[in-house]
C-alpha cells in the first residue's frame, strides 16, 4: 500500500504551525502584557523568562513556511500573494520585537524604547497573524495557479475579529506562562490578567465559532451534519472543562495548570478550524492533494523529518528542562 | 521615490535589498560559531582563564548579531511566496526539500542549543556547555551547506525534469544538491565567512592593542585571528579561482560580464585591471589591461579564444557594470587579506605582532573589508546570472507574483526604514560592546603558569609587555575607557 504523503504532510505541517502558535504565543503574550507592568525589575524578569526559548519558538513559524514551500508549492504561491499586507506587517513586527531581546540590555537610555518595540512588535505581530487566520478561513481564490483576488480582500470584519481573538488568546497564554515561571507580587498580577483573559479569549472562541458556519456553505454543512457534527457538540463541552480548570487553577495558585489548560484551549481551536479546513489547503480553492509536490520531494523531506522532529522535540524539551522553575532575576548574562 | 520602476524591478530591489541585509550576519556568525568553539575548547584543554573570558566578550557579540540574522531570515524565507510566487511554486519541489532541510537540520538545532550557550553555563556544567557550543557551530554550518546548495542549483541546475503544470521535479536528489558549482560555491562562500569573522576580530583585537589596557586578552584574539587570516587568505584565492573556472565552465556570460569583454578575443583576451564600461556602446572606456592574460588564467593558455558578450543576445546579458565593479571590488579586498596575512606572519616570526602599531592599525582598518568583500562576491554572482532565476530555465521576469507596483513599492519602503533603524541601532550596539573589553586582571600578570609556560604567543606576550601595561594603566590612573 502506498503512503499518502501529502496527507502526512498536511498533518506535520499542522503540527508545526500549532507548535508555532502555542509556543511563540507565550513569548508573544509576554510582550502583550509587557506595558501593564511598569517596573523595571518586572520587566527584566518577564524578559528573561522567554529568554533562552524565543527563538526556538519562533523557528517553528520557519518550518511553517518553508515547510508549505518544500511540499505544498502552490499553497504557499497563493496563500502568501493574497495575505501580502498582514504578512510583511508581521515580520516588520517580528523584527522588532526579536531585536529587542538583546537590544534592551545593550541601552540605558534606550530601555523604554526598546521595551515599547517589544511590546508594540509583540502585539502588531499577534493581531496580523490573528487577521491572516481569519482571511484564510474566510477562502482564498485561486485562478490558473495564481491568487486571483483583490489586495484588501483580507481585511474583514471577519478577520479584524479573529485578530482581536488572537490578541487575547495569546495574552492569556503570556499570563499563565508568567503564573508558572515568576513568583510573588508579579505572579499575583499575572494572576489577574490570565483570569481577566481567559473569559475574553473563551468569548472571542464563542464569536469567532458562531461566526464561521455562516461565512460559506461548506463549513455550515461541515458543523451541522453527521458525523462531523459531533465535534460541534465535544468541543465546545471540552472547551468549558478546559475553562474549569484553568479558573479553578487560578483560584487555588496552582503553578502550572492555568498554563496546561490554556495550551488546551488553544488545541481545541485549533482543532475546530482543522476539521472546518479540511480537506483544503487554500479554503476552498485548493485542496492537499492538489498542492501537494511531487511525491519525489515529499518522500525525501519526508525522511529527514521524520528522525529530525522528534530530535528537535528532544532537545527543545531539554532546553526547557535545563530553564525549569521560577526565574531567579540574577540570573541571566546580562 | 519608486515611481519609474515596474513590480518585477520593485520586487528584485526588495530582495537584493533584504538579502544584502541578512547576509551580513550569517557571514559573520558562521565565523564567530566556530571561532567561540574553538575559545571555549582552548579553555576546556588548557584551563587558560583568558579564552573563556574571550569566550564570554564575543558570546554577548554573537547573540546580538545572531538575534539579527533570525529575524532577518524569517522576512527571506516569507519573502519568496509573497514577492516570487510564481517562481516558488515552479522550483518549490526541487527547492522547498533542501529548505525543509535547512530548518529541521540547522535552524532548530542552532535556536535549541542558543538558549544553553548564552544563559545555561552554570545549569548544565561546563563539558555539556561545551556541546551546546559546537551544536549551535554545528548548526550554522549545516545551514550554509543546504542554502547554498539551494543557491547552486538555480545557478547550475542539475537532476531535474519539468511536468505537465510546469514545475520543476527532482529526478536525482544527489545530482540537485551536488550540482556542478556547489562544491565551489560551499567551499568559497564558508572561508569567506571565516575570513569575515577573522578580521573582526582581529580588529577588535587591533584596536585593544593600540589602547593598551588589555594586552594579555587583546593580543591573544588577535594572533588567533592573523593566524587564521594567514592561512585562509591564500587558500581563498585558489578556491575563487577554481570557482571562476567553473563559472566559465557552466555560466561563461556571467564571466564574460565580469571580466568587462564585450568583444570576443579569437586570439587570446587581454586581462582588463580597471576602466569604465560603457554599455552604450558596448566597450570599456580608459581600459588599462594586460594583452592575453585573462585567456592564461581562464583557459592556461596565451592564445585560447574567448568568446565575447557579442555572442550574446542582447536581451539575455546581465548588466555588466554592476558585475565589472562588483567582481574588482572582492577580488581586491581579497588580495588585501593577503597582504594583511603577509604582514603579520613577518611580524610573527620577528616577535613583534603585539609590538607593530602600523600592523594593527591596518587590521582595524580592514574589520569591515570581509562583508565588503562578501556583499561584492555575491552581486557579482547573483546580478551575473540575470536575466535568469534558474540558470537557463526560468526568466526573472516570468517569476513574478502577480503584485502590482504600489504595494511593492510600500514593502520596500518600510524594509528599508525598518532594516536601517533596526540594524543601525544593532551596528552600533555591536561596535560599542567591541569598544568595552575588560582590562587584563592583575592575576594574569602576575604568578601562575601562564607567565612560566612561554609556548603560546600569548604567554609570550605575558611576559614581555606585563610591565609595560601595567605601568600604562596605572599612569591613567583607572581612567574609564568606555565608548
Amino acid at each position: 500500500m502506498a503512503l499518502d504523503l501529502p496527507f502526512i504532510w498536511a498533518a506535520i505541517i499542522a503540527f508545526a504551525v500549532l507548535a508555532y502558535v502555542i509556543l511563540d504565543g507565550f513569548d508573544l503574550g509576554v510582550g502583550i502584557l509587557f506595558p501593564f507592568f511598569d517596573a523595571k525589575h518586572d520587566r527584566d524578569v518577564m524578559m528573561n523568562s522567554v529568554a533562552p526559548v524565543w527563538d526556538g519558538n519562533e523557528t517553528w513559524l520557519v518550518l511553517g513556511g518553508g515547510g508549505l514551500l518544500a511540499v505544498f508549492p502552490l499553497a504557499y504561491a497563493t496563500i502568501l500573494p493574497a495575505l501580502y499586507a498582514p504578512l510583511i506587517t508581521m515580520l516588520l513586527a517580528l523584527i522588532f520585537r526579536g531585536v529587542a531581546f538583546e537590544y534592551r540590555w545593550r541601552s540605558k537610555p534606550a530601555e523604554r524604547l526598546w521595551d515599547g518595540a517589544f511590546a508594540g512588535g509583540s502585539t502588531v505581530a499577534a493581531f496580523c497573524q490573528g487577521v491572516a487566520l481569519g482571511a484564510l478561513v474566510q477562502g482564498i481564490p485561486v485562478v490558473n495557479r495564481a491568487y486571483a483576488g483583490g489586495w484588501w480582500d483580507w481585511l474583514t470584519p471577519f478577520s479584524i475579529a479573529t485578530g482581536f481573538a488572537v490578541l487575547v488568546g495569546y495574552a492569556l497564554l503570556g499570563a499563565t506562562w508568567l503564573v508558572m515561571r515568576t513568583s510573588g507580587d508579579l505572579a499575583a498580577r499575572a494572576r489577574r490578567f490570565a483570569f481577566a483573559t481567559a473569559l475574553l479569549t473563551v468569548l472571542a472562541m464563542a464569536c469567532v465559532s458562531l461566526w464561521t458556519p455562516f461565512l460559506k456553505p461548506d463549513y455550515l454543512d461541515r458543523w451541522f451534519r453527521y458525523p462531523t457534527a459531533i465535534f460541534s457538540v465535544i468541543v465546545p463541552l471540552l472547551v468549558i472543562g478546559c475553562l474549569m480548570v484553568l479558573l479553578n487553577g487560578l483560584k487555588t495558585k496552582h503553578d502550572s495548570r492555568p498554563f496546561l489548560a490554556a495550551l488546551g484551549l488553544f488545541v481545541l481551536a485549533y482543532a475546530g478550524i482543522g476539521i472546518s479546513f479540511y480537506p483544503y489547503i487554500v479554503p476552498t480553492s485548493v485542496t492537499i492533494w492538489d498542492a501537494a509536490g511531487p511525491d519525489k520531494s515529499l518522500a525525501f523531506l519526508l525522511v529527514g523529518a521524520a528522525v529530525l522532529v522528534p530530535a528537535i522535540l528532544a532537545y527543545t524539551a531539554y532546553a526547557y528542562w535545563v530553564f525549569r522553575g521560577k526565574v531567579n532575576p540574577e540570573e541571566g548574562y546580562h | 521615490m519608486f515611481d519609474n520602476f515596474d513590480a518585477t524591478m520593485l520586487a528584485r530591489i526588495q530582495f537584493a535589498f533584504t538579502v544584502s541585509f541578512h547576509i551580513i550576519f550569517p557571514a559573520f556568525s558562521i565565523g564567530l560559531a566556530s571561532y567561540l568553539a574553538v575559545l571555549e575548547g582552548l579553555h576546556l584543554w588548557t584551563k587558560k582563564p583568558v579564552y573563556i573570558e574571550l569566550f564570554d566578550f564575543w558570546k554577548t557579540i554573537f547573540a546580538m548579531a545572531f538575534g539579527m540574522g533570525v529575524v532577518s531570515g524569517i522576512v527571506m524565507s516569507y519573502q519568496f511566496g509573497t514577492n516570487w510566487s510564481v517562481f516558488s511554486d515552479k522550483a518549490g519541489p526541487v527547492i522547498g526539500p533542501l529548505m525543509g532541510y535547512e530548518v529541521l537540520s540547522a535552524f532548530f538545532l542552532e535556536a535549541g542549543f542558543l538558549g544553553v550557550m548564552l544563559f545555561g553555563r552554570k545549569r548544565v556544567g561546563p563539558a555539556l556547555h561545551f556541546f551546546a557550543t559546537l551544536m549551535v557551530a554545528l548548526g550554522t554550518l549545516m545551514s550554509a551547506i543546504w542554502i547554498l546548495a539551494v543557491n547552486s542549483w538555480m545557478q547550475t541546475p542539475a537532476g531535474f525534469a519539468v511536468n505537465d503544470v510546469g514545475q520543476f521535479v527532482p529526478v536525482d536528489w544527489w545530482a540537485v544538491i551536488f550540482n556542478p558549482s556547489f562544491p565551489y560555491r560551499f567551499v568559497h562562500m564558508v572561508m569567506a565567512a571565516y575570513l569575515t569573522t577573522a578580521l573582526v576580530v582581529g580588529a577588535v583585537g587591533g584596536y585593544h592593542l593600540l589602547r593598551r589596557t588589555a594586552p594579555l586578552r587583546a593580543g591573544t584574539m588577535f594572533s588567533m585571528a592573523m593566524g587564521m587570516i594567514s592561512v585562509v587568505a591564500p587558500l581563498q584565492i585558489l578556491a575563487g579561482d577554481a570557482h571562476g573556472l567553473n563559472t566559465l565552465e557552466h555560466q561563461p556570460v556571467k564571466v564574460m560580464a565580469m571580466e568587462g569583454h564585450y568583444d570576443s578575443h579569437p586570439d587570446g583576451a587581454p586581462l582588463i585591471l580597471f576602466g569604465l564600461p560603457n554599455p552604450q556602446e558596448k566597450r570599456i572606456d580608459y581600459a588599462v589591461e594586460i594583452p592575453k592574460l585573462s585567456s592564461l588564467i581562464l583557459k592556461h593558455d596565451l592564445n585560447a579564444p574567448l568568446s565575447g558578450l557579442d555572442t550574446v543576445p542582447d536581451e539575455l546579458e546581465p548588466p555588466v557594470t554592476v558585475v565589472f565593479w562588483s567582481f574588482r571590488v572582492m577580488v581586491g579586498l581579497g588580495f588585501a587579506m593577503l597582504g594583511l596575512g603577509l604582514w603579520s606572519l613577518y611580524c610573527r616570526f620577528r616577535h613583534t605582532l603585539y609590538q607593530a602599531s602600523g600592523l594593527h592599525r591596518l587590521a582595524v582598518v580592514m574589520g569591515p573589508a570581509g562583508f565588503v568583500a562578501v556583499l561584492a562576491g555575491w552581486i557579482t554572482t547573483e546580478v551575473g546570472r540575470q536575466p535568469y532565476t534558474v540558470y537557463g530555465q526560468l526568466l526573472t521576469a516570468q517569476s513574478i507574483s502577480p503584485v502590482s507596483a504600489p504595494a511593492v513599492a510600500s514593502s520596500l519602503i518600510a524594509f528599508i526604514i525598518v532594516y536601517f533603524l533596526v540594524f543601525g541601532a544593532g551596528t552600533f550596539y555591536i561596535l560599542r560592546l567591541m569598544g568595552r573589553l575588560p582590562r587584563d586582571p592583575d592575576g594574569h600578570l602576575g604568578q601562575g603558569p601562564i607567565r612560566t609556560a612561554g609556548i603560546t604567543p600569548a604567554s609570550g606576550l605575558a611576559d614581555g609587555h606585563a610591565a609595560h601595561s601595567v605601568s600604562h594603566a596605572h599612569s591613567h590612573g583607572g581612567a574609564r575607557h568606555g565608548a
